[in-house]
């Protein structure tokens, strides 16, 4: 089941929440809702819920308009952030809620409903829990829990609501690989709010990005990493390296550093941004780059090595920070103070005076 | 020395026994004694005495009176207190902060006080008791008036037991419900009514001590009709000034064992809710 929005606007008394949200969302896939926090994410997934109403704007599932219709007869899954499990009630009675309240006539009978309950329970590998109270369950329990019981009136849409956000890192890396497969097998469109931009890259179809109750730019995770739109969506994702200067006969310039251009670029202040990875760190200058830095700190840990940089006659609000691979720290031995040049592989240009952007390359 | 230094600020012996003496001859002369003598004189014309007494004609009807009193006020405020702590922690409306301060207003103003407020409306001169009193309606000094200021004076207990802790709890259970497509009665039977019984039982349990022991505002607008508007509070004080004071005595053990109950109650749901 597709979802349309089309120009939603929400008030929270003064305070404009979202200004004229129109998307789609694709019949079963995932999307994901990527923002800061007060972005108006969430607000979004709740008016998509029924569970607030928006001051302007439609709300279509599959063409059907569903905005007047009230959330207990929209039929959609729902995953709180904090779970919301009924903590008086056992695991199986949370999730047979939904089949319990139905109308006398539409509702199954008692030994159904404990059979769905316990496919259900088995669906999220919890069979042996269904005794249990809310409680005494882990966080990774308690939301596998809550996704059972949204499934239990098997809805065509799931949406949920920052649904890793109070996990840590190990047990949120698995449930996500989980809710992957488990779309992937039951083809339900959902859509799921985050803050994590590499949750949202890693598991969605399509990513939504949001700032201040207003759509950045809505794309693949593929096309969304490469080709950021704005500045906001570039810093929001990720990691970023910022050169400011004035391009001058084909160069950018400041203070010690300078950078040739490839053709075409108009004389502008401009900012070029580049990824870590689009980086390479070399000990001497190129005829291309001259970008010089002091090491400011190393750090080890993970697959490749970080290298923190600090400018060296001139200026950035952040340090850069490069990745090198073990291999190459190895062979190279860098040391913290060391002077070293950076080249530029592939960058992306923003210009005062220019709407878009444009992506540069080097090589 | 070493022992000296882990000694706390307060610690030191002479201080916590001085405390500890001081707190257990209070309670001693202030609660205890009070509390047995009660009884004491109750007894004092022996157990026949004590039955005579509570089976006098006047004191069987004040004690029928007060349980009528209670028996409607105890609902009425538990339903009025449910729907005022739904209202204030599930909506947000213009004059929501106003609303949660009047409801203390029964607290804060003086029982007598609310009497009077209630004689100077309803009274046969007052605004709406006069038009009351062209339908021949009379309220005041008869019990629906006993009732009404017993309601007013004990209305607080229960919602100021639910408002924190429904807004402590949230209101994403109740959402996650109607998600699931539960309607507004089956929402309120099956999640919000569990999550906050004990608190509910709690607030029933202090109401209605407090609508079988009122005085002040029930004595303004009862008018002391001896077997027609007395409740057990004022047939006490009636029995005393008529110089009877085991009869006095044996009245006030009825209400003083009522406490008792309430008290060995209210610790069993505390524990229960402290469990929960």
């Amino acid at each position: 089941m597709s979802i349309e929005i089309q120009g939603i606007n929400k008030f929270f008394d003064k305070f404009q929440a979202l200004h004229d949200i129109n998307l789609t969302i694709p019949d079963g896939q995932l999307t994901a809702l990527l923002g800061p926090s007060g972005s108006g994410k969430t607000t979004l997934l709740r008016i998509i819920a029924g569970l607030e109403t928006p001051e302007e704007g439609r709300i279509r599932f599959s063409g059907r308009d569903v905005t007047d219709l009230h959330v207990r007869d929209r039929r959609v899954g729902f995953v709180f952030q904090h779970y919301a499990l009924f903590r008086h009630m056992t695991v199986a009675e949370n999730v047979a809620f939904g089949l319990n309240v139905l109308p006398r006539k539409e509702r199954p009978g008692k030994p159904e409903i404990r059979k769905r309950v316990k496919d259900l329970l088995e669906m999220v590998q919890l069979e042996h829990l269904a005794d249990r109270y809310p409680a005494q369950l882990s966080g990774g329990q308690k939301q596998r829990i809550a996704l059972a019981r949204a499934m239990a009136m098997r809805p065509e849409i799931l949406l949920l609501d920052e649904p890793f956000g109070a996990l840590d890192a190990k047990v949120r890396k698995d449930l996500r690989r989980w809710l992957r497969s488990l779309h992937d097998e039951l083809h339900f469109t959902s859509v799921f709010v985050t803050h994590d931009q590499e949750e949202a890259l890693e598991l969605s179809d399509q990513v939504v990005v949001m700032s201040n109750g207003r759509i950045e730019q809505v794309d693949t995770p593929l096309e969304l990493y490469g080709r950021p739109d704005s500045r906001f969506v570039f810093e929001f994702l990720g990691q970023v390296n910022v050169l400011s200067g004035r391009i001058g006969d084909g160069v950018m310039r400041q203070g010690d550093a300078w950078i040739r251009l490839p053709e075409g670029c108009e004389n502008d202040d401009a900012q070029l941004y580049l990824r870590p990875h689009e980086v390479r760190l070399t000990q001497a200058a190129s005829d291309q780059a001259h970008l010089p830095f002091r090491i400011e700190a190393i750090n080890l840990i993970g697959a490749e090595v970080r290298i923190e940089l600090k400018p060296d006659g001139w200026e950035c609000e952040e340090l850069w920070e490069v990745g090198i691979s073990h291999t190459e720290f190895n062979a190279r031995q860098p040391q913290r103070g060391d002077r070293c040049f950076a080249v530029p592989d592939v960058g992306h240009l923003f210009c005062e005076h220019a709407a878009e952007p444009k992506t540069l390359e080097w090589r | 020395m070493a022992a000296r230094k882990h000694r706390r600020v307060g610690d030191s012996p002479l201080v916590r026994r001085t405390l500890i003496g001081l707190a257990v001859v209070l309670t001693v002369l202030l609660l205890f004694m009070p509390l047995v003598l009660i009884f004491v004189q109750a007894f004092a014309e022996g157990w026949a005495g004590y039955v005579s007494n509570i089976l006098n004609e006047y004191t069987l009807h004040a004690i029928g009176l007060t349980l009528v009193v209670a028996l409607l006020t105890v609902p009425l405020n538990m339903v009025f207190g449910v729907f005022l702590a739904w209202l204030v922690t599930r909506f947000r409306f213009p004059g929501r902060k106003l609303l949660t301060t009047l409801i203390d207003i029964p607290f804060a103003v003086s029982p007598v006080v609310a009497g009077l407020l209630f004689l100077l409306l309803y009274g046969s001169n007052g605004w709406v008791g006069q038009w009351l009193g062209e339908y021949d309606i009379q309220l005041m000094f008869s019990w629906p008036g006993i009732v009404m200021v017993t309601v007013f004076v004990t209305c607080p207990f229960v919602a100021r037991e639910l408002i924190p802790l429904m807004q402590q709890q949230g209101r994403e259970e109740e959402e996650a419900g109607v998600v699931l497509g539960a309607s507004g009665w089956q929402l309120f039977r099956r999640v919000t009514l569990p999550n906050i019984r004990w608190a509910l039982l709690y607030g029933v349990i202090l109401t209605n001590a407090r609508a079988v022991g009122e005085f002040g505002a029930v004595s303004v607008v009862s008018g002391n009709i001896r077997g027609e508007t007395n409740t057990l509070p004022l047939q006490v004080e009636l029995l005393y000034q008529d110089y009877n004071t085991v009869g006095a005595f044996a009245a006030s053990s009825l209400l003083a064992g009522i406490a008792l109950i309430t008290l060995v109650v209210k610790a069993i749901v505390e524990w229960r809710q402290s469990r929960n």
